[in-house]
């Protein structure tokens, strides 16, 4: 922003600065450089006024030498030359006999920004790390950091680095932590200061004088280290247990995660670690500031992803507050859901209805889905609470409930008559598109059950000119075709008229290839089309995978008191890769990676198990070439193989891979076209990642009907690359593996085929 | 830019409820917290302890708070030095020191204080018991005075402010019956007493913490949890129920303790409403609030907020005294019932007439919670009181003031 009369203002100061009365006067001479300083921090151009504000420095005003300092580092890198001006001047200061004005000359020369300011650095901060006043050694040791990041890529000076080390033996607390953050900052590249043995129990020793910050740094330097012995390991437990007693979360924080990774191998001080850290924890969930309150909030979800229960005898203190934003009651939410049990389920479920009439939308139907999710277990009493808030008659709540009842009728098909005697009057209430697919999904596929669900799919027919969505006219399409095979006599003139107009006269090719496919389909007789349509109506299989199952504390030991959690770990994982290479230093030691990797195979939180019905979206084309291809000859696959997520991982894991290969993969996935594509040829998927995830998993297994299984991974690291595929079998029978990977290919290229 | 694109994300979603703490801007993170319409922010690059960053940033509000008095905008802009010189003394990133104390002989600058343009002290209205004598009372913003410079010119006046902080949580099911009872106190000091002098805080001698504990003969004052600040020594607390520190000056947060399920006296507030559909399309809804505080203290500021349904129009309204005041916020959808004042004991009353288009099967569903907040000056819930203050060496003023508030009090209908 350009500052309108910067310049006229310059001249005047640059007048008061040189008026010989105003330098006489201390006050009147700081008042004006303060009015320079005022100005650049508004953004104006001050740079003309170098010289009078370097000989303005040279005062015994400690004030006015702060200001100028301010000043002088904030212009040096535009004006080098001159900058070498005050470099004369603060080198005497250097020698000052206030250690407070020292100090300020050497962080002021740290500071300035500018090629060739080491050679003046060298000699004043080598005699500043020797100072007798703490407060200089404090400021050169910082220094040195500075000074070598100045350097660029220059070796590091082995004479300093020796010289940190050993002040880290310095009688002053900060000038130990500060020796610490130097030489992480210097030694970056070789991965951060090294803690050995000594050192460590020195750091041990000299925590009861830190203050808190320099006690959570301490504590997260630390995790690098790894105890000889079991005993030395409980030794420094045992030291650092009053630690987690701290009134300070940070310490207590660090201490935890310290704690964790250092009882990497003994799950139950883990536990007791976790049981101590609750009341912190939930202290600062009620905390006044919501910053803090979110962060910790976002720590309770870590926690329970491992102890589901941990904190269920406290789930009221999980209620949302009136006037808490948004971001805070969602975290709310998604924590009461995890923590519902026979006994509070009745308490949660009341409070999570008070928030489904929300005047924001947004929450309001997050609140519904919240109860959808607990109704996997608790079916009846949500499916009563979702039905009553039908009766309000809201677009969005309307629109939230049909579509948690779409996903409650494919998980829980014990509760579908209830949800088909709820569905009569949506219709009228809801505009958006993903809730009139929930609901045309419903018609179609329990059709049989709900009476009117042929006037309500015609209401959908008549308008279908007014449809704006293609997605509702395919959905519509294939669900009238399902109810046409269950209620033939009242659905048959309004699916005549429905293919018409999707032939002759839609414009969506999508929606019109569809409607071609099924008319072909019609022709070839009813009970082809049976075949095709009549997949299954539910698969209660998929909610407990998407139930996470416990993780290890060790899955995200690493992670705790870290961005990481904050983030969410897709999100992080988006964070990072757009930086060059995240140096190894903020990697704490952990378990070796490729055993943690595989621990978190299946479980990991950030994979979600789609919902898909059988007849999503997929074009014509599509499913014909895979009808079409034959099945390998040898090999027959059995339909439903039912593996559980927990039984794949465990035989994924014992068993070693048969067969690799990469396939040419560009754009994104589909899942859902990749999935169903998968269910035709009979293999299944038992877990997969987001679409649009990096990398991006999949596990899919099969079986023949001689009981060998086939289980597979598909890999893709980043968008436009190569698919990787690794097939494991659980017997040697290399035919039938080359019959399962040519379909699997042949599969898996059509799919390309159509999305490229 | 960081800055410029904190402000394009605030600019553009904040309102929208995507509000985060911790931006991602292309490999550096922004963390910030607000205070009072301010927002003070850090970048990270790296993996950096996000509970160390929030609590550093809440800590840098109250050390500016102590430094430059007040915090806003202005006085802000007039401390410019100040703030720098504080900021510098962090070292630009790597904490070097937050206690005041050594802070204040470190930094050289004088705190300029904005002059409010009203004579009016509104501060001093409210935070001390009504019953309290005019010239005992320490006017409400000499708490919030700066610290004095070390190097200042005439010694600074010796005061000592002590606050009993409550906040409650509260949820009462339709039927009247307390679903949850939540207290989160603390007992916050501010000290201008010259550094070294010793001080003596002798607690209520009934105080128990746990609930199976069991002392004096009173009423015991039960809490579930309680920690303290680092710097107070507990060597009396197990007996006499006394804290002993040398306050550093400035700012700091003594004590905090929670209490669970259980409070001596009754709920400050009980909600019977009567909602009446009157067909085609009006609601008569007739709500009567009862203070249950004891006769004597009162509350100020109280403000209810009742969610109606979607689609009230107007509302028409018969309030009980000529004080309260009501009217229907749209945005948030709910009628404010604002009340300036209710003694303990008395009861309110209050008739709405909602018309909307039309009434829906559901409109109860639509109907409430209600949410109170509200101030109850000089009290403290948990009934926890100072007996005494003692300084050593000398004497000071000393001031404890006590004050309960909502942090969330919910009335189900």
């Amino acid at each position: 922003m350009p500052y309108l009369g910067g310049e006229e203002a310059q001249r005047e100061l640059r007048r008061a600065l040189s008026n010989p009365h105003v330098q006489a006067d201390p006050a009147r001479y700081r008042g004006a450089v303060l009015r320079v300083i005022r100005l650049m921090s508004q953004g104006a151009d001050v740079s003309g006024l170098f010289p009078e504000m370097v000989k303005a420095g040279a005062v015994a005003d400690v004030v006015q030498k702060k200001l100028v300092s301010f000043y002088v580092r904030a212009q040096a890198p535009r004006q080098p030359q001159l900058a070498l001006l005050a470099v004369n001047s603060l080198r005497k200061d250097c020698a000052h006999p206030s250690p407070a004005v020292r100090g300020l000359a050497l962080r002021t020369m740290c500071g300035l920004r500018m090629p060739g300011i080491q050679e003046y650095l060298q000699q004043p901060l080598v005699n500043g790390l020797r100072d007798k006043a703490s407060y200089v050694r404090r400021v050169a040791v910082l220094g040195c950091a500075k000074m070598v990041k100045l350097q660029g890529d220059c070796e590091v000076d082995g004479a300093l680095v020796n010289e940190l080390y050993s002040l880290l033996r310095d009688q002053d607390p900060i000038v130990v932590v500060n020796c610490l953050r130097a030489l992480e900052e210097i030694l970056k590249k070789e991965g951060g200061v090294v803690i050995n043995k000594p050192i460590a129990h020195h750091l041990l020793n000299r925590m009861p004088d830190l203050d808190q910050w320099g006690q959570s740094e301490v504590l997260t330097f630390l995790l690098r280290y790894k105890p000889r012995s079991e005993d030395e390991l409980f030794d420094i437990l045992n030291l650092l247990d009053g630690y987690l007693k701290s009134s300070s979360p940070s310490v207590v924080m660090a201490a935890t995660k310290l704690f964790l990774v250092l009882a990497r191998e003994y799950p139950d001080v883990q536990a007791d670690v976790l049981v101590r850290v609750k009341g912190p924890l939930l202290s600062a969930c009620t905390s006044e500031s919501r910053e803090l309150c979110f962060t910790a909030l976002c720590h309770v979800r870590q926690i329970l992803r491992s102890l589901p229960g941990h904190f269920s005898s406290h789930y009221k203190k999980f209620f949302c507050s009136y006037s808490e934003p948004h971001y805070i009651k969602c975290q709310k939410m998604e924590v009461l859901c995890e923590l519902v049990n026979d006994e509070n389920v009745q308490q949660v479920l009341e409070e999570l209805k008070g928030y489904c009439t929300d005047v924001s939308e947004e929450l309001a139907q997050g609140a519904i889905f919240a109860i959808a999710n607990i109704a996997r277990t608790y079916t009846e009493q949500c499916v009563g609470i979702l039905t009553e808030l039908l009766g309000l008659q809201q677009e969005h709540i309307t629109s939230a409930v049909v579509r948690a009842f779409r996903d409650l009728a494919w998980l829980c098909p014990q509760c579908t008559d209830a949800v088909c005697q709820a569905l009569p009057g949506c219709e009228d209430t809801i505009q958006d598109s993903e809730g009139k697919q929930a609901l045309i999904w419903l018609l179609g596929t329990h059709g049989e059950k709900i009476p009117n669900a042929p006037y309500v799919l015609e209401d959908f027919v008549e308008s279908v000119k007014s449809e704006s969505f293609p997605a509702v006219k395919m959905e519509l399409l294939t669900a009238l075709l399902r109810l046409f095979l269950a209620r033939p006599a009242e659905c048959q003139d309004m699916l005549g008229r429905l293919l018409y107009y999707c032939i002759e006269e839609e414009q969506d090719m999508a929606v019109r290839d569809r409607g071609l496919f099924y008319y072909r389909l019609l022709q070839s007789g009813v009970e082809e089309v049976r075949r095709v349509l009549c997949s299954p109506k539910s698969d209660p299989s998929m909610g407990l995978l998407g139930d996470q199952s416990k993780q290890p504390v060790n899955a995200w030991a690493s992670e705790f008191n870290t961005l990481a959690t904050i983030y969410g770990r897709e999100r992080w994982a988006l964070a990072t890769a757009q930086q060059p290479v995240e140096p190894s230093h903020s990697c704490p030691p952990c378990a070796d990676s490729s055993s943690r990797d595989t621990e978190s195979l299946v479980s990991e939180g950030n994979k979600e198990v789609p919902e898909v019905h059988p007849d999503t979206p997929m074009s014509e084309g599509n499913k014909e070439l895979l009808k079409a291809h034959p099945d390998a000859g040898s090999l027959s696959l059995i339909p439903d193989v039912s593996l559980t997520a927990e039984q794949f991982e465990k035989t994924w894991l014992s068993l070693d891979t048969c067969c690799q290969l990469s396939l040419p993969w560009c754009g994104p996935v589909h899942a859902d076209t990749i999935q169903t594509a998968l269910r035709v040829v009979h293999i299944q998927t038992i877990a997969m990642s987001k679409a649009g995830a990096q990398p991006w998993k999949a596990y899919l297994s099969a079986q023949d009907d001689s009981g060998c299984l086939f289980l597979t991974e598909l890999l893709l690291e980043a968008a436009d690359s190569e698919l990787q595929v690794s097939v494991k079998q659980n017997e040697a029978k290399p035919e039938a593996l080359q019959s399962f990977i040519s379909a699997l290919r042949t599969v898996l290229e059509a799919v390309a085929g159509l999305e490229s | 830019d960081v800055l410029e694109a904190f402000w394009g994300d605030f600019r553009g979603g904040f309102g929208g409820g995507t509000e985060r703490e911790i931006l991602d801007l292309g490999g550096l993170h922004f963390a910030h917290v607000r205070h009072g319409g301010l927002f003070f922010g850090a970048s990270t690059e790296g993996d950096a302890s996000p509970f160390t960053i929030i609590e550093f940033l809440n800590r840098l509000v109250t050390l500016l708070r102590d430094f430059c008095g007040p915090l806003s905008e202005k006085s802000l802009g007039m401390n410019l030095a100040l703030v720098g010189e504080l900021l510098e003394e962090l070292d630009f990133g790597h904490i070097q020191t937050t206690t005041p104390e050594v802070l204040r002989s470190l930094v050289q600058s004088e705190p300029e204080v904005p002059k409010p343009f009203s004579l009016l002290d509104l501060g001093s209205v409210g935070l001390f018991g009504a019953e309290t004598q005019q010239s005992r009372v320490a006017p409400g913003a000499a708490a919030a005075r700066p610290l004095p410079p070390a190097r200042g010119d005439q010694p600074p006046r010796p005061e000592l402010f002590v606050d009993v902080l409550e906040r409650l949580s509260v949820v009462i099911a339709a039927n009247g019956s307390p679903l949850k009872v939540e207290v989160q106190g603390e007992i916050r000091l501010k000290s201008f007493l010259p550094p070294g002098t010793e001080l003596r805080i002798g607690l209520t001698e009934e105080f128990c913490v746990g609930k199976s504990e069991l002392r004096g003969y009173g009423t015991p004052v039960r809490v579930d949890e309680c920690s303290f600040h680092s710097s107070v020594s507990l060597a009396e607390f197990g007996s006499r129920r006394v804290l002993s520190l040398r306050p550093e000056p400035g700012e700091m947060t003594l004590m905090q303790y929670q209490v669970q399920d259980e409070i001596p006296a009754p709920l400050p507030f009980r909600l019977f409403p009567t909602a009446r559909a009157q067909p085609p399309n009006r609601i008569h809804l007739y709500l009567k609030l009862r203070c249950d505080l004891p006769p004597k203290s009162q509350a100020i500021n109280v403000c209810l907020q009742l969610p109606v349904p979607k689609g009230v129009s107007s509302l028409s309204q018969e309030l009980s005294s000529p004080d309260q005041s009501a009217e229907l916020d749209l945005g948030s959808r709910s009628i404010r019932w604002e009340i300036p004042k209710i003694q303990g004991g008395s009861q309110l009353s209050a008739l709405f007439k909602l018309d909307l288009p039309s009434l829906g099967r559901a409109w109860r569903l639509e109907l409430g919670p209600a949410h109170a907040s509200f101030e109850l000056p000089g009290l403290s819930c948990s009934g926890l009181r100072v007996r005494f203050l003692r300084l050593l060496p000398g004497t000071a003023p000393r001031w404890v003031r006590y004050r309960s508030c909502s942090q969330h009090y919910v009335l189900r209908l």
